[in-house]
């Protein structure tokens, strides 16, 4: 090795170095600078010719200026110059000063150019790599079209020596990248992949990174590579450290080489082929196994390249994710290094098994190491190191660890870095509510994130515990009395007061009746925050407060008298002062119908992708957040765009727009709120067709098909063989009407029943109308009643006939009389007969009489109930069932629909609230029976029990029928 | 290839990046990893891209990657590549890299193209600058 002494060979860059070295100041610098450059300057437009080494000297001088952040503007024609220079050092030192200094769209490009093509051409391998490294380095969009042609023959040639084949593969793969639309696929493509043979490893090293890049982008194109890759990759694997020579690392044979080759094959999924994917599997095991056996040397380097390759071959796993029993193995290795002493493996192992976390082969091995990775949180002194832990923890959460885990993590919020906060907080909200059975849990959760780490509780977070409070009823009450506990600290942060001013404005009144939080001591304790808190706070506070004036009218002339104070009512801030002054307005004029209208408790909001998520998205990048993405993936059609949350306070703000306060005291805002309801709530349980008395058939209107086929004469009976001929004796058409007596029976193409029923005791009247839809007239149109069997005692119905026409687009009305004379199960069937355009129309519908319909209601007392209750305690008078809710739990649907079957709904009956009871009578013409019913929902598994007793056995398993198919 | 004063002794960009943003990203990336101490890890986040990073007394070697880089791999090839520094050096000291910038710039160059690496073979990767130093002696 020739003893390279300190620069002595050039003083002058010596001292000019320790100058610069030794200036005290960043003026001082520049100064000196200033004074090399001129030096320089002159020296290059001097008339004395430089000889070889002083430009060298003047180069280097040029490059430590540059280096040191100055720009160079001169010396770039000299470079130029050297490039045609015979001599190598100077022609290295012209490349040199290019490849550092001269940026890809310069003027001398050409001149450049024109010195690589004469070097290219030249064959001396020095010269050449020279160019190619020059190539490599600057790679213009110009060089590409100068030698995009020549450079793939370079690198295939046979005679090409190594080093220069090794230059031309990455001098490709750079104007690939700047230029791809240049540089074409060609025959070379499939010489370049048997580059991974050759004999020399650095060639195969760079031709494995030229492959990768190329393969991302065409991976048909050089999807021989992987076989060749795997028997380059095995023969490495299994040599001996020995035999690799010279790329052996530290008894590591080829490190650097094994990791590309791993990543060449991430390009691609598992090989199809038998014997390639053996040979495969078996690289991948020795390599596991290597990290099992004792280290060949004791040096960090030997542990540090061997560990490379194994997190690569680690990754090639995890990529196939196809290998049950390599996943749980790599997944074991990670857990050794999880609790190595280097620093650099525990970070990796954690940010690996992150990885390994999503897949569903290897996801219950990573949640073993759950308390190595809960220590790590609470024990690693770097904050890269913490941040990755829990990334993992995120990533293994599930349904089984959820409560630990974001437990683990508010604990750790407690002293988390700043950095990471706002992400850890984004985490358990979205675990929080992901994984929560029990929305309470959710509901502590959320409050114990905004105590612990308020200022990182982005709006997001807080809309989201608002949305969810108000969409599950089974946690209202609970949210408002938690509320109210976390605002009694004295100094809480403002998101709390948020909350807090949102759900007890909204729920306030499920706690009230605890005299310790009175109407006026939830007035009292949120409005003792309200100086504190910042305008937008503030506002939602006094939409808060005029919801109270609805909730609790008693304290409404408290509430008054704040909102007419000063402070309020001439606040400078004018949208405080608006809603002060409107509010205010509102409480005096309004009426508490109005009022109760206008500040209606908020419908729930529309299921949505929490935008919490988004927002982690948003932050992480893509394809950072790994396990959810896939769950949420159903649902992507309305990721983007609709994530911004609902505008919690869309009452306050409808009210606050200067356009609708004019009309603000009148009717008007009314349904203006009530647009807001969504329209499933009601369903078309109460949609009443006949509301207006008119005959709703009338809007139908003839449709023009028809007009078509008028009726052939002489055509003789034909009974249609069409399906409307069937009885439609489906039951569904019966239960729609068990709750209601109005609406459509039956529609086809030709006609539509509509039905409109009353009943009073044991007595009923119905009207049937019949609509013809066509434009053609039904002949021969008649309709009979029939009761079956035992259903001709139990039920007596009495008709007149019908007109045997019915016009086109008319309608005609049948009033049915009937009389329930003893209970019964069945139910009648209308059978229709008409003549439309020559064929015989036949249909039957079941007629929704149904047993319910002679109850009355019985209005008692809680006592009277579980007095009679228990006097009906013989097993066959109760009849119970457990069955799965059909429709959406809401308490007020339900009572409409216990109201609709007939009996009395009975308040303050059940000591369980959400319970619903109802009593009433079944009036026949021989008996009564008295019948109690106990209707019992379990919104956490969408479930209700529904029990009935009354004194006849079949009176309760029926009436138990008709009513557990309505929920 | 920075040292602890926070003063680079050694760039290349694989990159094009304006001369103007080249000091405030460099004293960026050294902030980051000047503030860490021994125990922490040798990979930091920044931006959109890792760090990797050694350090040699006195000098720190940093290496900005992307996501798809094997960490462990690059931080043993700054290690070969001061082994290559210290065969050619005998024993390098930052000095003899601010007098011989070139030569280390023909060094990197035989090591890493593009940032890919192109041969990790010391002998091999000096065999062009020992050309060098025959004909200059010469």
């Amino acid at each position: 090795m020739p003893a390279v002494s300190k620069g002595d060979g050039m003083r002058g860059l010596a001292v000019f170095i320790s100058d610069i070295r030794n200036c005290k100041s960043k003026e001082a610098e520049i100064k000196r600078i200033n004074k090399e450059l001129a030096n320089i300057r002159s020296k290059f437009k001097g008339d004395k010719a430089l000889d070889g080494y002083s430009k060298k000297k003047y180069v280097c001088k040029l490059l430590f200026i540059f280096l040191l952040g100055h720009d160079i503007d001169f010396g770039h024609m000299e470079a130029v110059n050297l490039l045609s220079s015979n001599r190598y050092t100077e022609k290295q030192i012209g490349y040199l000063f290019i490849s550092v200094l001269v940026n890809s769209n310069s003027e001398l490009i050409r001149l450049i150019n024109n010195g690589i093509k004469n070097d290219l051409a030249s064959r001396n391998p020095t010269f050449m790599n020279l160019a190619l490294h020059c190539i490599a380095n600057v790679g213009s969009r110009e060089m590409a079209e100068a030698f995009t042609a020549d450079i793939p023959k370079i690198l295939v040639a046979g005679d090409t020596m190594d080093s220069v084949k090794q230059s031309a593969a990455l001098c490709l793969l750079r104007l690939n990248r700047t230029s791809p639309d240049l540089v074409p696929m060609g025959e070379w493509t499939s010489r370049v992949v048997h580059l991974l043979n050759d004999q020399h490893l650095g060639v195969v090293t760079a031709a494995t990174s030229l492959i990768t890049t190329l393969a991302q982008k065409n991976p048909e194109e050089f999807k021989t590579s992987v076989s060749l890759a795997v028997s380059r990759l095995s023969r490495i694997v299994t040599s001996a450290s020995t035999d690799l020579q010279d790329y052996t690392y530290y008894f590591v044979p080829a490190p650097w080489l094994s990791v590309k080759l791993l990543r060449l094959l991430q390009c691609y999924p598992p090989p199809e082929e038998g014997a390639v994917r053996g040979r495969l599997t078996e690289c991948l095991e020795t390599i596991l196994n290597k990290a099992q056996e004792p280290p060949k040397s004791k040096k960090v380097q030997h542990s540090n390249a061997k560990n490379a390759v194994l997190f690569e071959a680690i990754s090639l796993i995890i990529h196939h994710d196809s290998e049950p029993n390599l996943l749980v193995r790599a997944c074991n290795q990670l857990g050794q290094f999880l609790q190595h002493r280097e620093t650099n493996l525990r970070y990796l192992a954690l940010e690996s098994m992150c990885t390994l976390a999503s897949s569903e082969f290897s996801h219950e091995a990573v949640k073993t190491h759950i308390e190595t990775v809960i220590n790590a949180l609470k024990t690693e002194r770097d904050v890269s190191v913490r941040q990755r832990a829990v990334d993992l923890l995120y990533a293994m959460c599930d349904r089984s660890n959820a409560q630990q885990i974001v437990a683990e993590m508010l604990n750790y919020l407690e002293t988390a870095d700043y950095s990471i906060r706002e992400e850890i907080v984004l985490k358990v909200a979205i675990l929080a509510e992901k994984y929560a059975v029990d929305y309470t849990w959710y509901v502590d959760t959320i409050l114990n994130l905004i105590r612990i780490a308020g200022d990182y509780v982005s709006e997001e977070v807080w809309y989201r515990v608002i949305q969810i409070v108000i969409n599950r009823d089974d946690v209202q009450g609970y949210s408002a009395k938690t509320v109210f506990e976390a605002l009694q600290a004295p100094a809480c942060h403002e998101n709390l007061v948020k909350v807090g001013g949102y759900i007890l404005g909204e729920f306030g009144n499920l706690i009230a009746g605890d005299p310790r939080s009175s109407p006026l001591i939830q007035f009292n304790l949120l409005h003792s925050k309200f100086h504190l808190c910042s305008v937008p706070t503030r506002a939602l506070l006094l939409s808060t407060y005029i919801k109270f004036v609805n909730l609790f009218p008693e304290i409404k002339a408290t509430i008054q008298d704040v909102l007419r104070s000063d402070s309020q009512l001439r606040n400078a801030d004018v949208e405080l002062q608006q809603r002060a002054v409107e509010y205010l307005r509102l409480s005096c004029i309004a009426s508490t119908d109005i009022l109760a209208t206008v500040l209606e408790e908020m419908p729930p909001f529309p299921e949505r992708e929490s935008s919490i998520l988004t927002k982690l998205k948003k932050k992480k990048g893509p394809g950072k957040v790994p396990d959810m993405e896939e769950t949420k993936k159903e649902r992507n059609s309305d990721m983007n765009g609709s994530t911004e949350p609902v505008s919690v306070n869309s009452s306050a703000v409808t009210m606050s727009t200067p356009s609708s306060s004019t009309d603000l005291l009148g009717l008007g805002l009314a349904p203006v709120l009530n647009s807001v309801a969504p329209a499933s709530a009601g369903g078309s349980l109460l949609v009443d067709v006949f509301s207006d008395n008119s005959p709703a058939v009338a809007s139908l209107a003839p449709s023009a098909e028809e007009n078509f086929s008028s009726p052939r004469i002489g055509s003789t009976d034909v009974v249609s063989d069409d399906p409307a001929a069937a009885v439609h004796d489906a039951d569904e058409l019966v239960n729609k009407f068990v709750c209601k007596n109005n609406g459509v029976l039956f529609e086809n193409q030709l006609m539509q029943i509509g039905l409109k029923s009353e009943f009073r005791q044991n007595l009923g009247r119905m009207y049937i109308f019949y609509g013809n839809k066509t434009s053609t007239q039904f002949l021969s149109f008649s309709t009979a009643v029939i009761c079956q069997d035992a259903l001709k005692t139990q039920l007596n119905i009495q008709t007149k006939q019908v007109d045997p026409a019915v016009d086109g687009g008319a309608q005609v009305q049948q009033i049915l009389n009937i009389e329930c004379v003893s209970d019964f199960v069945e139910a009648p069937i209308l059978n229709i007969q008409f003549r439309y355009g020559g064929a015989l129309q036949n249909m039957s519908v079941k007629l929704p009489v149904t047993l319910n319909k002679f109850f009355q209601p019985t209005e008692m007392t809680s006592q009277d109930f579980f007095q009679r209750w228990k006097q009906l305690s013989i097993p066959q008078q109760e009849v119970q069932k457990i069955f799965k809710a059909k429709h959406p739990m809401d308490t007020e649907v339900t009572k409409a629909k216990i109201i609709g079957f007939g009996v009395a709904l009975l308040d303050m009956v059940d000591p369980n609230p959400s319970n619903f009871t109802g009593a009433g009578v079944i009036h026949t013409k021989n008996i009564q029976v008295g019948c109690l019913l106990r209707l019992e929902p379990n919104t956490q598994a969408q479930m209700y029990r529904l029990t009935l007793r009354t004194s006849r056995e079949t009176v309760s398993q029926r009436l138990c029928e008709l009513l557990s198919e309505q929920f | 290839m920075v040292n602890k004063q926070g003063q680079t002794r050694l760039s290349k960009y694989f990159e094009h990046v304006e001369i103007h943003k080249r000091t405030s990203l460099e004293a960026d990336v050294i902030k980051s990893c000047l503030s860490r101490t021994k125990g922490e890890c040798s990979f930091v986040e920044y931006k959109d891209f890792k760090l990797v990073y050694r350090q040699y007394a006195a000098l720190f070697i940093v290496i900005g990657v992307d996501e798809a880089e094997n960490e462990l791999a690059v931080y043993e090839l700054v290690h070969n590549f001061v082994e290559v520094l210290d065969k050619y050096f005998s024993r390098v000291v930052t000095s003899q890299i601010m007098f011989n910038l070139d030569k280390v710039h023909i060094i990197l160059d035989e090591m890493i193209l593009n940032g890919h690496i192109v041969e990790t073979n010391k002998s091999r990767i000096l065999a062009p600058l020992l050309v060098i130093d025959k004909m200059a002696e010469s």
